[in-house]
């Protein structure tokens, strides 16, 4: 972890952190590099505590939020280029794997569903970047705020086109803009063909105008996109709108599309604005006259939205449960709602009013969030140290825990919360994610077999979980050790927790910490 | 064998040992709540319902699908009479019986009033119980969980299948048992060694440490209850995978737990663009299994089909006149599938709009004449015994109607 490039202004926002860092008296300097490395990233792999107390926290911080200084390791870089889709456009994205590709053979179901797997390759293979980076960068907080974000901005890889096209939406969407203004993430999704799809309004078209045929014919107004963009993206529920804005904004954004001949030429990009389908009409949104002029309206209408103070306040909101605690304290809430509509929407400048008050180091919430199921499984196979080459196993059981990457059904994406979470099925599957790592029984090393198409719900952990009934007498090869562990995770065990762990047996001990009450939060 | 030296004998054989059990799942034991259950089978992609229960009696129909209509009753490959209007698909032959017994009904012209022909969206919809409503959280059978009267076990509700299906999600916990052979395929904690060291360590009775109990016992007693099933899997080899097995598991658990009061399992492979078949063909060798494997399941239940009511279910149905490529496509109204007690069978319920170019919902569609919520909501009324505000807990928005299913469930 380097600090040496940190600048001016960063060490003047140091001075703003000290402030709410000598809140943080109740914990130790090594619970507070815990409690940093839980929050704005995957959790510890070995040596970060040390090194973040060597730091310091604040210095830690500023480090996370400015990603752009700190480089992805080559390694990580090299893993990267390795998966060939990734790169892809989401016009390529249409042709090669596509109506495009699939066109020529559809009378034929087995050779239509040859081409169905092949396209399972692209989501397969964003998560495995997804998972990688979560790994291994050290610019832990981007990829924290990218879950955050993807979230927040669902789009459901299990729908039509969004099979293609989820990837290349948290690429071109979502990342680049995580601590960026709110307005440029806002206006980067509204575009992207993968939420016109997800969300219908490719298919929304002023009334009385019929466009189209057959399954893609659209006729009429959708109001799906506008509902979810106030409703989740922007204003939140209670924020004030009616159903007649709904409408006013569904008609703002009739034309917003893709064009699918364009895309299929590769030469478009994949935003279209068709002025056919538009609603020239006059509206009345959110009170105030709009005259109907085209794309400029919808443009109008994201401006409006994003410097909304219920805006402001709905996304300091999740910002504040995602990182502090399930009821966010609302003083914060209030203060991080002020400084995003003093900055404009710049996310670095709310989160550095989040990571510096009082309520983020209060020791009550340090320790005291249930993990999702991806927050459980990157922090296990970080704390353990375990290099990954097959990621099929990892994708199988988060898809057994109800959270498959890119596999939200719902706009409102997965939640973060306890009560959303911890169930008795969660906890015997998670006990038995962790034996089977802790043990070295996952077939993580192995390069998946290219033929095995079974994609990313596959049932892997038990096929990996046939092997115990050996016994637990013996380490396995690739066996992860327990005192090693113990010393990257710190002292965060109670005493009846490392008094249980004492009493087992040696081969079980890793499992047990990776399994115990302690690490299921954060 | 008592139930303990068969415990031993299992575990010597499989490397499994069950704990005793603090119920009684081997003896009859009282059931929770009134005892009455609730299967639902969801047939994901949209099975063409005019093949399940197959209009012969209407010219239309024949005249829509040169290709793939089942023919009247009495020819090569007809469909099974059932009322002198509708015929039976005959690859689901083996559910004619429960029909003639008077156990088995349907409700045609059935679906969502939403008129999505999304897969997505529908199944969505479905499973929220909230057509048109994308933003409900929670799933209509994890509501009725909250609901259901008498007290709640860790197998209250059961889902057949690896990932936990919109239907059930929610606040209430649901018990899962993966598919197909791994479903009783030994995991870490099942070893003694290793649910010994966690049991001491969640030993305590906050959240996390009760809902650890819960989910062993939950598994606990799943495993006990096919405890039988495994030993047989283990000695006679591998079965043919299927629904068929599915359906024996699930009435085997519905049979030795009484705390089950719930269980879902969905089935896909129904979206036949192409090559749709008819008396024989894709869709038939998909009904084939289907039809026995809820046959199996019935007659697995043995007595417990009397308490046991099982719902099929589609998200949609598929267009009244067949495409280009020997297929249907996404259409509107479809047939729900009523099977078990209290059922007053041996009836095509619902109004049928019939199939004349004027009656066709958006001039290709069968018409949804009874909205499917209507299909639950008697369900949970008549079956489950819940009251009016319960079953609007669980069905918000619930409409009023539903006099087409006069009779279907008796009290």
């Amino acid at each position: 972890m380097n600090a040496r490039r940190l600048g001016t202004p960063a060490l003047c926002a140091l001075a703003l952190l000290a402030a709410g860092i000598a809140h943080a008296a109740a914990l130790t300097p090594e619970q507070q590099a815990l409690h940093v490395l839980n929050r704005l990233g995957y959790g510890p792999r070995p040596g970060d505590v040390a090194a973040v107390v060597a730091m310091g926290v604040g210095r830690y911080i500023e480090q996370q939020l400015a990603p752009e200084r700190t480089p992805e390791p080559e390694q990580l870089r090299q893993r990267l280029a390795a998966l060939d889709t990734l790169p892809m456009s989401a016009a390529a994205l249409f042709d090669q794997y596509g109506p495009p590709a699939v066109r020529p053979v559809k009378d034929d179901p087995e050779a239509r569903k040859a081409v169905e797997r092949r396209a399972r390759i692209i989501t397969e293979q964003a998560g495995e970047a997804r998972f990688l980076r979560a790994l291994e960068s050290p610019r832990q907080l981007e990829e924290v705020m990218v879950d955050f974000w993807f979230n927040h901005f669902n789009v459901y890889a299990g729908k039509g086109l969004d099979r293609i096209w989820s990837g290349n939406y948290e690429r071109e969407a979502i990342r680049p803009y995580v601590l960026g203004r709110f307005r440029d993430l806002l206006g980067a999704t509204a575009k992207h063909p993968a939420m016109l799809f997800y969300l219908d309004n490719w298919r929304s078209t002023a009334p009385g105008i019929v466009i189209g045929r057959g399954n893609n014919k659209a006729e009429g107004l959708n109001e799906n996109y506008a509902r979810e963009l106030m409703e989740l993206h922007t204003l939140g529920v209670d924020g004030g709108y009616t159903q007649a804005d709904v409408v006013a904004l569904a008609r703002i954004l009739t034309g917003w599309g893709f064009n699918r001949q364009l895309l299929a030429r590769g030469t478009a990009t994949p935003f279209y604005f068709d002025a056919q389908r538009h609603d020239f009409g006059d509206k009345v949104f959110l009170g105030r006259a709009v005259s109907g002029r085209g794309i400029a309206e919808g443009e109008w209408a994201l401006d409006v939205l994003a410097a909304h103070p219920a805006t402001a306040r709905h996304v300091s909101f999740q910002l504040a449960q995602y990182f502090v605690a399930d009821n966010p304290p609302l003083g914060l809430v209030d203060r991080m709602a002020r400084r995003f509509l003093d900055t404009q929407g710049d996310m670095r400048e709310v989160l550095r009013t989040l990571f510096s008050s009082p309520e983020f180091w209060d020791a009550a919430n340090a320790g005291a969030k249930f993990k999702t199921p991806y927050h459980y499984v990157l922090s296990t196979l970080r704390a353990a140290d375990v290099p990954v080459a097959n990621f099929r196993p990892v994708f199988g059981v988060l898809a057994q825990l109800g959270m498959p990457l890119y596999g939200c059904p719902t706009p409102d994406g997965y939640k973060n919360t306890e009560a959303a979470w911890l169930n008795p099925d969660a906890m015997t599957r998670r006990i038995n994610f962790a034996t089977a790592v802790a043990s070295g029984r996952l077939p993580l090393d192995r390069v998946p077999d290219p033929s095995d198409d079974r994609g990313m719900g596959g049932a892997p952990l038990q096929r990996a979980a046939e092997v115990p009934g050996r016994g637990s007498g013996s380490a396995a090869p690739g066996a992860v050790d327990p005192e090693l562990l113990r010393r990257t995770l710190g002292n965060q065990f109670s005493a009846k927790t490392l008094d249980a762990i004492a009493s087992a047996p040696p081969a079980l001990r890793a499992a047990m910490i990776l399994g115990s009450p302690e690490f299921m939060r954060f | 064998m008592d139930r303990r030296t068969f415990c031993k004998t299992l575990a010597g054989a499989t490397g499994i040992t069950l704990a005793p059990l603090r119920r009684s799942g081997w003896a009859a034991s009282a059931p929770s709540g009134n005892g009455k259950r609730l299967v639902v089978v969801m047939l994901r992609g949209a099975v063409d319902g005019l093949s399940v229960v197959v209009p012969y009696g209407d010219p239309s129909y024949y005249r829509a699908r040169t290709a793939i209509a089942i023919a009247p009753p009495g020819n090569a490959g007809g469909a099974l009479d059932l009322d002198g209007h509708f015929g039976l698909h005959p690859a689901l032959a083996p559910l004619l019986p429960l029909w003639q017994q008077g156990t088995l009904a349907f409700v045609h012209a059935s679906g969502s009033p939403d008129a999505t022909r999304s897969h997505f969206d529908a199944q969505d919809y479905m499973e929220s119980g909230t057509p048109g409503r994308k933003s409900t959280p929670d799933g209509w059978m994890n509501r009725l969980i909250g609901v259901l009267p008498g007290p709640h076990a860790p197998t209250t509700a059961v889902s057949l299948g690896a990932v936990l299906p919109r239907v059930l999600s929610g606040p209430n916990a649901v018990a899962n048992l993966p598919a197909g052979p791994s479903a009783v395929r030994p995991a870490a904690l099942d070893r003694p060694e290793v649910s010994a060291a966690f049991d001491r360590l969640y030993a305590g009775d906050d959240r996390i440490a009760t809902a650890y109990q819960e989910g062993r016992s939950a598994r606990r007693e799943m495993l006990s209850d096919l405890a039988e099933e495994m030993q047989a899997a283990d000695n006679g080899g591998a079965a043919p995978a299927g629904f068929p097995q599915e359906a024996g598991r699930l009435a085997t658990l519905v049979r030795r737990d009484a705390n089950l009061r719930l269980a879902f399992v969905s089935l896909g492979g129904w979206d036949t663009h192409v090559n749709q078949g008819g008396a024989q063909g894709q869709l038939a060798n998909h009904l084939r299994p289907l039809g026995e494997g809820l046959a199996g399941l019935a007659q697995g239940l043995g007595p417990e089909l009397a308490n046991t009511l099982i719902v099929v279910m589609s998200e949609f149905g598929r267009t009244v006149r067949q495409n280009g490529n020997g297929g249907t496509d996404h259409g509107h109204g479809n047939a729900m599938w009523v099977l078990g007690g209290g059922v007053a069978g041996r009836r095509i319920y619902g109004e049928w709009p019939g199939l004349a170019d004027a009656s066709l919902y958006q001039g290709r569609d069968l018409a949804v004449t009874t909205d499917f919520r209507l299909v639950l909501a008697r369900a949970l009324e008549r079956h489950l015994r819940l009251t009016d505000t319960q079953v609007q807990a669980v069905l918000p928005g619930l409409p009023a109607g539903g006099q087409a299913l006069s009779g279907l469930l008796t009290a």
